[in-house]
């Protein structure tokens, strides 16, 4: 991954098993939401593939990229609402744009998916309207507006009280199980990371390279880096 | 402030150099160090191993009465020329406090590449980062444009996608609420063609054709010109303040993912709007310059308002129009596009979205002005 002449990250290979709750982690400004916006195919990597199901998407155009954009639902740090419109409308243009659902139709999954996200009510507001918690949860709303078979969340907690961030991740989880959904989020909320990680990734600052892979709790245990070690135990290497 | 810079820099009564047997260097820093009375010079040290002496060590020996970050500065340079010439560098007596400052100060080493070169001051190199800079921007225009252009035709086709409701709120804003301002503005520039052509026109008796300059002027010329710039500032900024918000917020982002093009769904609306409006904007501006031109005729200029009408009605033809409304539609078609462009060309900062608004209108003036002087041009060859 490159900005300009800067490499950003290099020699990343990872796999995400379908139905599993995969972080990337790492410091700050070491590369995790380049990789995530690689992965939603925001941005192309000088080298390399990213393929779900065996087909790349660096490859992909027209149609096929589409379709393959289609499984995604991406929830962006802010949550990315579109400030122009109220958040029923926010969530139905997704809906709108690739199904053929009748008006009425669209309106009552509208309702659903706010209600799944516990919005209830709210949707005649506009975005600035609502707090930020309440932003995010629409986006949300909004990311599982199509049924996705992969979410992607970047720093899903980032600016949020740690109940509220409890609640997210309990949120997340819940609509892992039922939707039977991939889940790829972006993080370094060291609670979040052991609550609901199966799998994660570290990507490392300074070398620019991920230095460590496989299940928190097992990396917490063995992984011999002391980078890891510091980053999962906040510093404290020792203890 | 200018006391500081204008501080003469030799030697530090406060640092003393002693050189020993052992080519080890023994700095004693003395007295207080505050930044007010500036941060001493590593010169008389650099100049201890300018000459080959070789230099085995360096041991600092802190006897400071106060300190602030005037030590720690000082002490961070003198690691880092430490650092890159590989000697040992020793601190004694240290307050505890500055220790620890130091060790915070030393502890991250700086990111590799992460720091910008300070080369940028070179002219040659301003000279090609400002050409590469121009060369980028002319490769954004181009491909943008040719986005815009596959937008269009896929919006024949049936196939692009916007909402209906957003199209007729550019509608409004950009074309009803413009009408106050165009208003005055083609008032007022009627008004004023009529009373320079009134003096001028008055040597040779002719007061009468102030119709014809008031209405030929208006018509081909300045209506458009006017209504084009009283739209960039209005609308081409507000378009590019209004995608460049989106950018920041990842809105823009959240629409790619979804698989709608920004393009169909931002650009097209404003783009159609805009174009539809600025023709019907510079129509209406004919009849306030002309209304304008009037005024000036029939009351202050003597000529009555039949004969002024009569005179505009020869002066004319509806070709003049034409004119007009043509340049009108292409400034609408550079105004939305420059405006939209800037916004999507816009950073992720508050501070981006003002630079793209600053460039939107700038880039808005300067192309409509450059088209419109194309158009004269073109217009004399065909001899329309």
């Amino acid at each position: 991954m490159v900005f300009d002449s800067y490499v950003v990250q290099r020699d990343i290979s990872m796999t995400v098993q379908q139905g599993e709750i995969f972080v990337i982690m790492g410091g700050s400004g070491c590369g995790k939401s380049t990789l995530l916006r690689h992965m939603i195919g925001l941005l192309t990597s000088q080298k390399g593939a990213i393929r779900y199901d065996g087909e790349n998407l660096c490859a992909a155009v027209g149609n096929a990229r589409n379709a393959l954009t289609r499984r995604f639902g991406v929830l962006f740090q802010s949550g990315a609402l579109w400030s122009s419109m109220t958040l029923s409308e926010n969530v139905a243009l997704p809906i709108r744009t690739y199904t053929s659902l009748t008006e009425p139709e669209i309106e009552e999954l509208v309702a659903l998916k706010l209600a799944l996200v516990g919005l209830r009510g709210f949707e005649d507001y506009m975005p600035s309207e609502i707090s930020g918690g309440m932003r995010k949860r629409a986006g949300l709303a909004r990311a599982i507006a199509l049924d996705p078979d992969i979410l992607f969340f970047d720093e899903p907690s980032a600016g949020l009280d740690p109940i509220s961030s409890k609640r997210l991740d309990d949120l997340i989880l819940e609509l892992r199980d039922s939707l039977g959904a991939t889940v790829v989020i972006v993080t370094h909320e060291l609670a979040s990371i052991f609550a609901i990680a199966d799998n994660a990734i570290f990507l490392d600052a300074e070398t620019r390279t991920p230095i460590a892979h496989g299940a928190p709790k097992t990396l917490l245990e063995t992984c011999p880096s002391p980078q890891v070690q510091a980053f999962l135990r906040r510093g404290d290497i020792g203890a | 402030m200018a006391l500081l810079w204008s501080r003469p820099r030799g030697p530090d009564p406060r640092v003393s150099i002693t050189r020993s047997d052992d080519h080890c260097l023994r700095i004693v820093l003395t007295g207080a160090w505050h930044v007010a009375d500036g941060v001493a010079s590593l010169v008389p040290i650099t100049q201890e191993f300018a000459h080959g002496n070789y230099v085995a060590g360096i041991t600092v020996d802190a006897q400071v009465e106060g300190y602030d970050s005037a030590l720690i500065a000082f002490l961070l340079k003198l690691h880092e020329i430490c650092t890159l010439g590989d000697i040992p560098l020793r601190l004694e007596g240290l307050p505890e406090g500055a220790k620890r400052l130091y060790a915070l100060a030393t502890a991250v080493p700086e990111r590799e590449g992460a720091a910008r070169s300070g080369l940028g001051f070179a002219p040659l190199t301003v000279l090609g980062k400002t050409t590469l800079r121009f060369a980028k921007q002319g490769r954004d225009g181009l491909n943008f444009l040719g986005s815009v252009t596959v937008s269009v035709l896929r919006l024949m086709r049936g196939k692009a996608q916007f909402q209906q409701r957003d199209f007729l709120l550019f509608v409004e804003e950009c074309g009803a609420q413009a009408l106050p301002i165009i208003t005055i503005v083609s008032l007022l520039v009627g008004l004023i063609l009529a009373f320079i052509g009134a003096m001028q026109l008055k040597v040779f008796g002719a007061e009468l054709y102030v119709a014809n300059l008031v209405a030929v002027a208006m018509a081909r010329e300045m209506a458009a010109l006017m209504t084009a710039i009283v739209l960039a500032g209005r609308t081409g900024a507000a378009f590019a303040a209004q995608i460049g918000a989106m950018q920041g917020n990842e809105e823009v982002d959240a629409l790619t993912t979804l698989g709608i093009s920004p393009i169909d769904f931002l650009v097209l609306p404003r783009l159609l709007a805009l174009v539809l409006m600025t023709p019907l904007l510079c129509l209406y501006a004919n009849l306030m310059g002309l209304i304008g031109g009037y005024v000036v005729s029939v009351g202050i200029l003597d000529i009555t308002g039949t004969a002024y009408i009569n005179q505009t009605m020869l002066a004319v033809k509806l070709g003049d129009f034409g004119v007009g409304l043509v340049k009108a539609f292409i400034f609408g078609i550079i105004i939305a596009s420059s405006g939209c462009l800037q916004g999507l060309r816009a950073g992720r900062s508050a501070a981006a979205v003002g630079e793209a608004t600053t460039n939107a209108v700038v880039s808005c003036i300067l192309l409509i002005i450059i088209a419109d002087g194309i158009f004269a041009v073109l217009l004399n060859l065909l001899k329309l």
